[in-house]
């Protein structure tokens, strides 16, 4: 079969914030780049981010800065983040969210005229800019527009699926157009993957059929090294029922603009998971918590807007102990708390949202919501300065890349992460597709992979794709959840091994022209060899620290909490591996304080009460 | 809150066939409460047609890939409710009329993207004296509504100047583009001038203001009352009102004013100092 | 069954509901306002029946009326008054962008509901001679406007009834008339442009601000306002028509 050939300098592949900033940067720069996506531009994942970007701008609480930002997100993550890249997102993510109003972004506004920032949880002080509830629409749109208006090539609905490698170096990818499914390679000095995710491995999850873990893939491939893969991110709020939408996000804004959780008996629960790392951080009454919105000097912040793993920890439990809503979740209220008209203008996509999907009216009734799989802090390994992964050549940013949220990500950080990683990302993919000769594609290993494309057509397969990828979503949502298990964790891979073996006898239907069946046979690879990643990892670190919790390993452990979980593929086989984490140095030590998180935390497994107050 | 509570079977004609030509098919699949007509489009692909082609993303109104036909009426298939649908009526789907069909429920929707390239991009005045950008809630709401826009196209589709004439695609960019275009238009910072080039090259004045693009838009935006029609005024103003022509033509040759503002003379406005690098 | 790649794009629409229920009911009404008003503007008679004088021959320019409001033309005139009139109401109601769209779908076919085919096959919508006269709505806009000094007049001599306050069925239909009138010019979509929508920024112009919010909210209702008026109107000359003509007695309160 024949292969479409393009040259570049630098291929960015994936066009949410990370790939679209990243491309511009390179462009900007002089690299002949190109932009891939699989779906049309300006449908990436990012357009889906509602409450925010999370930079000290100082516009509302003048007390704001990089070092308070640093220490929200270095605690938010359990100390567990790469210090670096958590003190150049600090730093850099005011100029980022700036140089998007420089490129026509209308966020809303305070009273003088400057950008409005909004409370999330995890942050001291309001933080994140935004428009309404459709931040990321705002993002992506404006990086869309400005790429278009650059000259960026854009390759539409076009999947990327392998490196191909020269030596050690990478030298491009591979993969094919959706549209016609004929071949297309791209030779390249420099690749950056922004690839997000693989949230499409569990069955409840807020993410869309992209998500799938290519880039994570396409890096253990190459021989690139992954951290942390346990990492996985529940966001705590996202709708139950009905059960079609189960798993579509609710935002953390709602919180952030007063909404409250309530259990079934109608108590605001939050009170009685506060752990003692954000003690000293959060109210423990419910005036103080409800006065902390207007005077944040003189109050704590609510528990409601305690970090994401905290309260997605807290409703499942206490779902499990018998006090959640009849579709097993609980009750988000901001009807009886903030005027219709109000929730109107600042939530009007939650409104339409759960008007339209489910009949509620969230300016009257409570809305059912629980934990939903949202991000993953894991993945790629990078250089925190350059966004360079450990293959040369291979630049990873936003949520492909791993380090910057380290155990669990604070709400708004995302968004801000994508700019700021994914400008140096293609800052430093530009500049060091100019200091380097062009690899060399090796024929052979191109048409190898274009032998992978062509197998499930040619192999007569009986195995229906779509059955796998729902086993798997079972596997995952069950075995690889928000609690974790020795034995369970065990079966789970076990049953991998099984589905991996049913995946290579995938069929498929139909011609290569727009075939999804064929897409998602092939998307099974990858979603296989990710949930691996992420399993495996799950079994190392045996302790409870932000997104991952161990029953059998209720607390967490100071001792792992200064490792790395790393994830490499060698000779066809996963190894992992413990590496120390890079040591914070003393002057940024100081700003984070000296306390670790230490207590144990809300398994579900017991009716234990957290924080001693029931 | 109304849910059906016991399952039943949907049955679903999906056009299917690729650019040589297509029909309906039907389909019948278990529907649960809650579903949208996705929702069964992908029971279908997982249990009928594994080859099936539909765009898709965010499943919630917010990303407008789904875009499709149902029962005729330009919809996102994410935010139809198959409750809307009485037990037992036909329901058919088809894909998108104004772009050439690719497979099944996928269009080719380039024209879209290859006449952004034509809009001229935003174009920011120079910063406050203190570096800093002040807008204000009153401006930026209007403009607001126009980035609401997910471009899910189905006011492209429902637009009977493409939708049924062709050969106006050269000359006409659609109710999107307007939206794009006021959008800049309205900005409160930006400088660019797009006025004549909206008339003459992207055809405002072929839309007959029929109103089917409003009509159509998930995201509720006016787009012929607050987008199309403050466009058209704009453009007579600059084109075919006889008393503004004549005022500018005073204007200019007036002594009283000799250096107009206009936009161009903003464009070379002294830039303002840097802000102090923090 | 197979089709060609133009039967693709072209396959007759799918809407199985009543999309055609609206244009008809626009070509019924406009119609009957259309003919009505041809009628009752060419009689020539029948338009006073004291104190009220038709909105359709308001204001009264000919010397040759029943009740000249300023008699402009001499007696030479011998047509009915209202032709000496008629273009201003006319022209903002023909160039209105609300009945642009409903005349478009109904009459025209352009098209007649939405996903529905056009009626034929060329198109270059309002980009040529006669509908680019469609751009001078505004000036339409600032006759028909100046035109409504003379119906409140016309409304408040209405509730004059030689010399004694009074109010009849008449004076009220009368008010409501010209109420609805101006509620109709003041939505109009020109209106909400030249009083500030042609701005960028509103900050620091807060009356201009003000104008184009408050011009703003009645133009979300531009269509109703266009409606109710259209059908008042015609109710106005029809019921002092049938006064002038002795086939009603107008209720009334005299004191």
């Amino acid at each position: 079969m024949d292969v479409e050939r393009h040259e570049y300098d630098v291929v960015v592949i994936g066009a949410g914030g990370a790939g679209l900033r990243a491309a511009i940067e390179a462009h900007a720069l002089g690299a002949k780049t190109a932009i891939v996506c699989k779906s049309l531009l300006g449908k990436a994942h990012t357009v889906m981010a509602e409450g925010g970007i999370a930079a000290a701008l100082g516009n509302v609480w003048p007390e704001d800065n990089w070092k308070v930002h640093f220490r929200d997100t270095m605690r938010g993550g359990k100390l567990l983040n790469n210090w670096r890249m958590a003190q150049l997102h600090a730093q850099e993510a005011p100029d980022r969210v700036l140089e998007l109003e420089e490129w026509g972004a209308l966020f809303d506004r305070t009273n003088d005229g400057l950008i409005l920032q909004r409370d999330f949880g995890g942050h001291r002080y309001a933080r994140l800019a935004h428009v309404g509830d459709r931040t990321g629409l705002e993002m992506i749109r404006t990086l869309q527009d400005h790429a278009v208006a650059s000259g960026i090539d854009v390759f539409m609905e076009c999947t990327l699926r392998h490196l191909i490698t020269d030596g050690q170096r990478v030298a491009g990818a591979i993969g094919y157009w959706r549209q016609s499914g004929g071949l297309i390679a791209f030779g390249a000095k420099a690749v950056v993957l922004a690839t997000g995710g693989v949230g499409k491995a569990w069955k409840v999850t807020s993410n869309s059929w992209e998500y799938t873990g290519d880039g994570i893939a396409m890096a253990l491939e190459a021989g690139a090294d992954l951290i942390d893969m346990e990492m996985t991110q529940f966001h705590p709020t996202a709708m139950v029922w009905p059960l079609s939408v189960r798993g579509i996000l609710v935002t953390e804004g709602v919180r952030g603009d007063g909404g409250t959780l309530k259990n079934s008996k109608g108590d605001r629960f939050m009170f009685k998971y506060i752990p003692d790392f954000f003690r000293a951080d959060t109210a423990d009454t419910e005036r103080e918590a409800d006065a902390w919105y207007e005077d944040k000097k003189n109050n704590r912040r609510t528990p409601d807007l305690l970090p994401r793993d905290e309260v997605a920890r807290a409703i499942n439990t206490e779902v499990k102990a018998g006090r959640g809503t009849e579709h097993g979740g609980v009750f988000l209220d901001i009807a009886s708390r903030r005027p219709a008209d109000y929730i109107r203008r600042r939530l009007p996509s939650m409104y339409h949202q759960f008007k339209e999907l489910a009949d509620v009216d969230i300016t009257k009734e409570a809305m059912e919501v629980g934990p939903t799989l949202h991000y993953i802090m894991g993945g790629i390994r990078v250089d925190a300065d350059t966004a360079a992964a450990t293959v040369p050549g291979l630049y990873a940013a936003g949520e492909v890349a791993a380090g910057m949220h380290g155990a669990n990500r604070l709400g708004g950080n995302s968004l801000s992460d994508l700019l700021v990683f994914g400008k140096r990302a293609g800052q430093a993919a530009a500049e060091y597709s100019k200091r380097t000769p062009a690899p060399r594609a090796d024929d052979a290993q191109v048409g190898a992979y274009a032998q992978r494309f062509a197998a499930p057509f040619e192999r007569g397969g009986t195995e229906n794709p779509y059955a796998i990828h729902a086993e798997l979503q079972d596997t995952m949502q069950e075995l690889v959840g928000i609690i974790r298990r020795r034995d369970e964790l065990e079966e789970a891979l076990a049953r991998l091994e099984r589905l991996r073996a049913r995946a290579a006898r995938a069929g498929v239907k139909g011609s290569r022209v727009y075939n999804p069946g064929w897409h998602l046979a092939l998307d099974l690879e990858n979603l296989i060899a990710v949930s691996e990643a992420v399993a495996r990892s799950a079994l190392v670190r045996e302790e409870s620290r932000g997104g991952h919790t161990r029953e059998d390993f209720p607390k967490p452990d100071p001792e792992w909490g200064s490792k790395n979980v790393v994830t490499r593929r060698r000779d066809g086989r996963l190894v992992l591996t413990t590496e120390p984490l890079p040591p914070v140095p003393g002057e940024l030590r100081a700003l984070i304080g000296d306390d670790k998180p230490g207590e144990k935390v809300a398994t579900g497994s017991e009716p234990a009460i957290v924080g001693g107050k029931e | 809150m109304t849910t059906e509570t016991v399952a039943r079977e949907v049955r679903m004609k999906v056009w299917r066939g690729d650019a040589t030509g297509g029909e309906f098919v039907e389909f019948a699949v278990p529907s649960d409460p809650g579903m949208v007509v996705l929702d069964v489009v992908h029971r279908i692909q997982a249990t009928h047609a594994p080859d099936l082609a539909v765009r898709w993303n965010c499943k919630a109104g917010k990303c407008g890939s789904c875009s499709a036909e149902v029962n005729g009426h330009p919809k996102l298939m994410c935010m139809t409710r198959m409750n809307e649908f009485a037990p037992g009526e036909e329901i058919a789907v088809s894909p998108v009329k104004s772009f050439p069909v690719i497979k099944d429920l996928v269009t080719d929707v380039s024209f879209n993207y290859e006449k952004a390239k034509t809009v001229p991009p935003f174009k920011p005045k120079p910063k406050d004296p203190d570096g800093k950008r002040r807008m204000y809630q009153e401006d930026v709401e209007r403009v607001q509504e126009f980035h609401k826009c997910i471009e899910c196209f189905l006011c492209q589709d429902v637009c009977h100047v493409i939708r049924d004439h062709e050969d106006n695609k050269r000359s006409f960019s659609g109710p999107r583009m307007f939206v794009r275009l006021a959008a800049l238009e309205m900005h409160p910072l930006d400088t660019n001038e797009r006025i004549d080039l909206i008339r003459a090259q992207h055809g405002l004045g072929y839309c007959n203001i029929t109103k089917c693009c409003t009509e159509v838009c998930p995201e509720d935006i006016h787009i012929t009352d607050n987008a199309i029609i403050p466009l058209k005024e704009r453009v007579v103003t600059a084109h075919y009102d006889p008393l503004a022509w004549a005022l500018r033509r005073i204007r200019r040759a007036g002594p009283a004013s000799p250096a107009p503002p206009g936009p161009q003379s903003k464009e070379f406005a002294a830039p303002t100092p840097k802000p102090p690098s923090a | 069954m197979a089709t060609t790649a133009v039967d693709v794009r072209h396959r007759p629409h799918e809407r199985k509901d009543l999309w055609w229920l609206e244009p008809t009911v626009i070509v019924v009404v406009l119609g009957l306002f259309v003919l009505y008003s041809i009628y009752a503007g060419l009689v020539g008679t029948n338009y006073y029946y004291d104190p009220y004088l038709s909105p359709l021959y308001s204001p009264c320019l000919s010397a040759n009326c029943v009740h000249p409001t300023l008699p402009l033309i001499g007696t030479y005139w011998n047509l009915s008054p209202a032709i000496l009139i008629v273009a201003f109401p006319l022209a903002f109601r023909v160039t209105c962008y609300y009945y642009r769209r409903s005349y478009y779908r109904a009459f025209f076919w352009s098209p007649p509901a939405c996903a529905v085919p056009d009626a034929r096959k060329g198109y270059a919508g309002e980009t040529r001679f006669p509908f680019l006269i469609q751009n001078l709505h505004r000036y339409a806009l600032i006759f028909a406007t100046a035109l409504l000094i003379f119906l409140w007049w016309d409304a408040f001599g209405a509730f004059n009834f030689n010399g004694h306050f009074g109010v009849g069925f008449g004076s009220i239909l009368m008010l409501a008339n010209v109420a609805l009138l101006s509620g109709y010019s003041l939505s109009c979509h020109s209106l909400r442009y030249l009083v500030g929508g042609y701005l960028d920024s509103f900050h620091g112009k807060s009356l201009r601000f003000r104008l184009w919010s408050w011009a703003n909210t009645l133009n979300a209702r531009h269509a109703r306002w266009a409606w109710t008026s259209l059908i008042v109107v015609a109710s106005t000359d029809l019921y002092i028509r049938l006064l002038a003509m002795g086939v009603l007695t107008d209720p009334r309160i005299v004191f």
